[in-house]
């Protein structure tokens, strides 16, 4: 479709808006080559070539155009392509500023926007009324998911998801101000100056690329004697120079939360139709402002009537932005249909740039004021007390169907645009986010900023501020008091003088005369969900009471644009049928963002290798060159195994078991939690921690501790050196190192803040090798100094401090494998190097090196327990039988009143058993259940489950580990393991099915 | 803003211990290897450097404690929030050439706890043995690593992903904080108008440095 004719800018008023003589700029819409100028936005180029046709609507795939000139629009949502990757659904015409080769394409229609197959559900659209998908697709009620579902989610729904990785990077910025400025027209300005003059921190944000606000389109404001926009632009260039203040244009405030704190999304790279790679797409900025102004404005609404929602139809305000600031027309015969004042002024610059106005129709009877008197003058037709039931045209609206609000002859006026404005609705968005409550003014039929929940203010047209003057004495004075609430001193100010030729007066909400009750007109209340007076009217017939339940129903003002446009013309309607006033019925709840947000945006810089840390141990790499596969534990990534050429994981795993218990084996454990324990008072706390006695502990000794909650429930276990007097080296398990410590410190600094102790985290202070099996000693021996190694010296479960490879080393005599075994801690940084050095002495011996999963095999031969493997929360020391972990003649630990609670110490409970399978060659599946009688029907009781499961080549045979239901008096019973395809028959057994004496502990 | 962006003269390199420390492994001739080693991020704005290996404890001690260990460390204690406080003579890394230092800083972190960080080789644990006073010193020279964050625009990358505020009159030189970047924890020292020191556990390092780097793509 791509390189046709490039259509002339026949819209493009010579003498008319600011780009003046820009430069050309090319782009296409739906393979259309067009030109627009530098300084258009999609939705403006499409326009001056004459362009309002641009999408499909949600529901009835009815055709639409552009609305808005704004962020509120509903309608204009287009894709975005640049390349494969880079494809972005659902973007706003009206704020996508255009650069050179942009792509966009239509969505929602196929096989064109012009001729949509999906527009039968326009013709069928009586059957699709509010609550429609809840009442018809209810039976048989398997179909949802499989079928309702998805048809509905293919035929209804906006733009299409990219899919592929997106390859635009974010960035993030965190902010602190005295004044965060939200919105930059005059009243933002205003503010943003009375703040800046003080010295204080100001940042002022706006969505749009330049600031002006309403002066965009408004001419005949002065400030200071000055044309409005041309003040708004020395005012924004005379801010943007000062130190104290940051501006961000092209920036949303899309939410305010707690504590003032703001999120901002700058978009960077959108408008560019080059950026360099290093520029990110998009800037999340994190706000923390001491006070904030909103000066986010007011939004037009439009009319409710007989089918208002034909391209070409548009608010009035936005039409004059074109107008005034694009040189765009947007129509050659314009129609205006309105119930305020602010239209007349479109009509009346339209005129007089030479564009005719067909007539401008006012629902009411007597409007005066110098925007009627002028509109009058200059010829305009009027036509007051009369309302438009319909439109005609099907791509383009072709004319208005006009009538005496009473009814009566209809008149049929040919336009090709048709402007609509009923009135103008304060933006208080954000204000409600920061949950300030609304308050309605009676006199203005309006919601306003009530009461206020933190340190913000509205001002201007966001506030209810009627008139240039009045909003800029607002803006500048709530400036001046941020400022000097925020602590600046502040000194007299000159403050800028305001006015204008212009005023506005109120306008109406809810349908227009003629889409009444008795009206069949599809007088659309939110474009972008096709949501209908009628609909609205039908929710609460149905019975739909609270505003909230109607949004719901209907989904009026649930699309992407949040009903910008469209909330206060649904609750008018809803109070209406209701019988009530607006405020009875009351607001729906305003929630972030207040325009869409990119994902990339909210996630920046966490993808990839920052999505999450990953905690490697110093001999990581050392372990990378050896040939390690790694598992990931929490963050950290472990060596798993270490398999040899033309072995699998089981065959590497046998092995390394083999030869830990034949010669020796060599393991990184440094990831396990240290935690150094220091003080007077460091026995006594102990003691308090864990279950075990520690007092008597002599420095140089170590003890398997148990750690319980204050339920009495295992929490954590690990093995403690007493390295002094005063000083105790804990270790924990590997995923519970963070809250161990912090289960400590809580305790010690709410429970027994009395105690001279203190908690240092050592877990990355040591590299821990640990060098297990009967060769063990023969290996390290040649690295030791100072500390005598044999078993009378240092036996089992020891410690001394001395050096190793001359290097200050914590040299611990223990065992998690059952054989002889040290933990030899030195130094992180040395890690690699020590470990090197135990290699090529170890490979002497004929040691292997070897990974967590041997770990894990060893250990099960043993019978030790894993904390969070073999517990769950709900295991005492006394179901994993480590009851004589547990000091007898303690009188107080944490977890002690939980763990003698009698339903914790009554029978029935399941306890820590092994099992061996009847075949031998059976591996048990973790997690298994277990019974006792297989032949019960179903659902069986089920008595235990098995924790941890293992093929032992030590052995000859498979082990296991499980909790059963009093299981250590069921030891040489035969339980039962029912899987999907079979039974497996299991032996309850002891817990240790190697070396049960420990002889090989001792060496 | 714009006078934490006032640049002060660009940071050179501090001294550097990446041999083993006086005794250690010498006779063995054992390679140190520091995590981040040779890792540098520069863009006109800023530079991000692996700073060398330092002496650090963690130091807790009750208030009545704090003057003797003063003086045996030879750095004033700091008791405010945000507090640090330097050695009398030579540089600290990152201090360039303040002649304030004494190649030590004390960081406060709490009411009754320290980061005192040792870049010139220094046994800040046997110092505190010195005071003979009660206290807790736990060497956690290994347990951290250091990055160097300097240049106009180091308030900026920082910014990315710590969301304290680091303008001047906040956060002046020698202010110290224990806070966040990104999903990790860090400690962070101002040591002068445009320059950081970014301490942060080891195994967190490369994703400190690695967050630092793509920030710095946005402060080119």
């Amino acid at each position: 479709m791509g390189g046709e004719t490039t259509v002339n800018q026949s819209f493009r008023l010579a003498n008319a808006g600011r780009l003046g003589r820009a430069k050309t700029v090319r782009f296409s819409f739906d393979g259309q080559d067009y030109a627009g100028v530098e300084g258009d936005t999609l939705a403006s180029a499409l326009i001056a070539n004459g362009v309002h046709l641009v999408g499909r609507s949600f529901k009835y795939h009815r055709p639409r155009g552009i609305l808005s000139a704004g962020a509120e629009e509903p309608s204009a949502l287009v894709g975005i392509h640049r390349d494969a990757a880079r494809k972005t659904p659902n973007i706003r015409a009206t704020v996508q500023e255009l650069y050179d080769g942009l792509t966009a394409v239509s969505q929602n229609r196929w096989p064109s926007l012009s001729l949509d197959a999906g527009a039968v559900n326009d013709l069928a659209s009586p059957f699709f009324a509010a609550g429609f998908y809840y009442k018809t697709f209810m039976w048989p009620k398997a179909a949802w998911k499989s079928l309702y579902e998805p048809k509905i989610r293919e035929a209804a729904g906006l733009g299409v998801a990219p899919d592929l990785p997106d390859p635009d990077h974010y960035a993030s910025r965190y902010a602190h101000c005295d004044l965060l400025v939200v919105g930059g027209g005059v009243a933002g300005l205003a503010a943003a100056l009375a703040a800046a003059e003080t010295g204080a921190r100001v940042i002022l944000c706006d969505e749009q690329t330049e600031l002006g606000g309403a002066l965009r389109y408004e001419r005949g404001a002065t400030v200071d004697g000055q044309p409005g926009w041309d003040w708004a632009q020395a005012t924004a260039a005379k801010l943007a120079a000062r130190d104290n203040v940051r501006m961000l244009t092209r920036t949303t405030a899309f939410g305010y939360y707690a504590q003032n704190f703001l999120g901002l999304v700058e978009r960077v790279t959108d408008h560019l139709a080059e950026p360099s790679p290093d520029q990110p797409r998009e800037r999340l900025w994190q706000v923390r402002a001491k006070r904030v102004v909103l000066a986010t404005g007011a939004i037009e609404r439009h009319m409710v009537f007989g089918d208002n929602d034909r391209p070409g139809i548009m608010l009035a305000s936005a039409a004059r932005t074109y107008l005034n600031h694009y040189g765009v027309a947007v129509g050659r015969q314009i129609g205006v249909f309105t119930a305020n004042d602010s239209a007349y002024w479109t009509a009346i610059d339209l005129k007089k740039a030479g564009v005719n106005v067909a007539a401008i129709v006012d629902t009411r009877d007597n409007p005066a004021g110098p925007a009627v008197e002028e509109a009058r003058a200059l010829g305009i037709e009027l036509n007051l007390g009369r309302t438009v039931l319909k439109t005609g045209g099907r791509l383009r609206v072709s004319s208005m169907t006009v009538q005496a609000k009473k009814g009566g002859p209809e008149r049929v006026i040919p336009v090709d645009a048709l402007l609509m404005s009923a009135g103008w609705t304060p933006s208080v968005h954000l204000f409600s986010q920061s949950r300030g409550k609304v308050a309605f003014n009676q006199t203005t039929n309006r919601f306003v900023p009530g009461d206020y929940a933190q340190a913000c203010v509205s001002v201007g047209g966001c506030n209810g501020t009627d008139g240039i003057g009045p909003t800029v004495a607002e803006a500048f004075a709530a400036g001046e008091k941020a400022a000097k609430e925020a602590g600046t001193t502040v000194r007299r100010l000159s403050r800028p003088k305001a006015e204008t030729s212009e005023s506005w007066s109120r306008g109406m909400a809810g349908a227009a005369p003629g889409a009444g009750p008795d009206s069949k007109a599809k007088a659309f209340v939110d474009f972008q969900n096709d949501v209908t007076a009628k609909d609205i009217r039908l929710a609460v017939e149905q019975g739909m009471r609270s505003i909230e339940h109607v949004k719901r129903y209907t989904t009026n003002g649930m699309a992407t644009d949040q009903g910008k446009t469209s909330n206060l013309h649904g609750l008018a309607i809803a109070a209406e049928t209701l019988g009530k006033t607006m405020p009875e019925v009351g607001l729906t709840t305003f929630r972030p963002p207040y325009t869409p947000v990119t994902f990339g945006a909210i996630v920046n810089h966490s993808r990839g290798a920052l999505f999450e840390p990953t905690r490697k141990t110093p001999m990581h790499e050392w372990a990378v060159k050896r040939g390690a596969v790694f598992e990931d534990v929490g963050q950290w990534k472990r060596a798993w195994y270490f398999p040899e050429a033309g072995e699998n994981m089981h065959a590497a795993v046998n092995r390394e078991c083999v030869t830990v218990r034949k010669a020796a084996g060599i393991f990184d454990a440094t990831t396990l939690g240290k935690i150094e324990v220091v003080g007077p008072d460091a026995a006594a706390f102990m003691e308090l921690l864990y279950t075990n006695p520690w007092q008597k502990l002599d420095p140089g000794r170590c003890r398997y501790g148990v750690m319980l909650r204050e339920d009495g429930f295992i929490y954590d276990d690990g093995v403690v050196g007493r390295l002094a007097e005063d000083r105790f080296h804990v270790t924990t398990t590997t995923g519970g190192a963070p809250r161990v410590l912090q289960h400590m410190e809580d305790y010690l600094q709410t429970e027994f803040p009395h105690l001279k102790v203190w908690l240092t985290s050592t877990s990355e202070q040591w590299a821990v090798i640990a060098v297990q099996g009967p060769k063990s000693r023969d290996i390290i021996q040649p690295f030791v100094e100072g500390i005598d190694i044999s078993d009378e010296a240092l036996p089992h479960m020891s410690v001394r401090e001395g050096k190793f490879c001359g290097v200050p080393t914590r040299l611990f005599r223990m065992s998690f494998s059952g054989e002889r075994g040290f933990e030899i801690n030195v130094p992180s940084d040395y890690g690699p190097a020590v470990i090197e050095a135990i290699w090529n002495e170890g490979r002497k011996h004929g040691a292997c090196m070897y990974g967590t999963e041997t770990m894990h095999v060893l250990r099960a031969e043993k019978g030790y327990i894993i904390v969070g493997q073999d517990t769950d929360g709900t295991v005492t020391p006394d179901d994993a039988g480590l009851s004589w972990a547990v000091g007898k003649k303690k009188t107080d630990f944490v977890g002690i009143r939980g763990m003698n609670r009698p339903d914790l110490t009554a029978g029935g409970r399941k306890q820590l058993v092994g099992l061996k399978t009847k075949d031998p060659n059976i591996v048990l599946e973790e997690g298994a259940q277990i019974v006792a009688d297989p032949r019960q029907a179903i659902p069986m009781t089920m008595i235990g489950h098995v924790t941890s499961s293992y093929w032992s080549e030590n052995c000859g045979r498979s082990i296991a580990l499980a909790l059963v239901k009093d299981g250590r008096g069921k030891i040489g019973e035969t339980l039962y393991v029912p899987m999907p395809d079979r039974t497996i028959e299991v032996e309850v057994a002891g817990t240790v099915f190697y070396d049960e004496t420990g002889a090989r502990l001792n060496g | 803003m714009a006078k934490s962006e006032k640049a002060s003269k660009a940071p050179r390199s501090a001294s550097r211990i990446d041999r083993p420390q006086e005794g250690e492994g010498g006779a063995h001739g054992l390679r140190r290897t520091l995590t981040l080693a040779g890792r540098r991020k520069k863009t006109s704005r800023v530079t991000i450097e692996a700073a060398g290996p330092a002496s650090r404890i963690s130091l807790r001690a009750p208030a009545e404690s704090l003057a003797a260990l003063s003086r045996a460390l030879g750095v004033k204690l700091p008791e405010q929030p945000m507090g640090s406080a330097f050695g009398k003579s030579g540089d600290f890394a990152g201090t360039k050439g303040t002649g304030k230092g004494g190649g030590r800083a004390a960081l406060w972190l709490g009411p009754d706890e320290w980061l005192v960080i040792d870049t010139e080789g220094g046994d800040p644990i046997a110092d505190c043995r010195k005071a003979k006073v009660l206290h807790s010193a736990v060497d956690i020279s290994h347990r951290q690593v250091a990055i160097d964050v300097s240049g106009a625009g180091a308030a900026d990358v920082l910014s990315a992903g710590c969301p304290r505020d680091l303008s001047l009159a906040v956060f002046p030189v020698g202010a110290a904080a224990r806070t966040v970047m990104g999903k990790i924890e860090i400690v962070l020292l101002r040591t002068a108008e445009d320059a950081f020191r970014v301490e942060c556990w080891r195994s967190f390092s490369d994703y400190a440095f690695t967050f630092l780097a793509e920030a710095a793509r946005d402060v080119p």
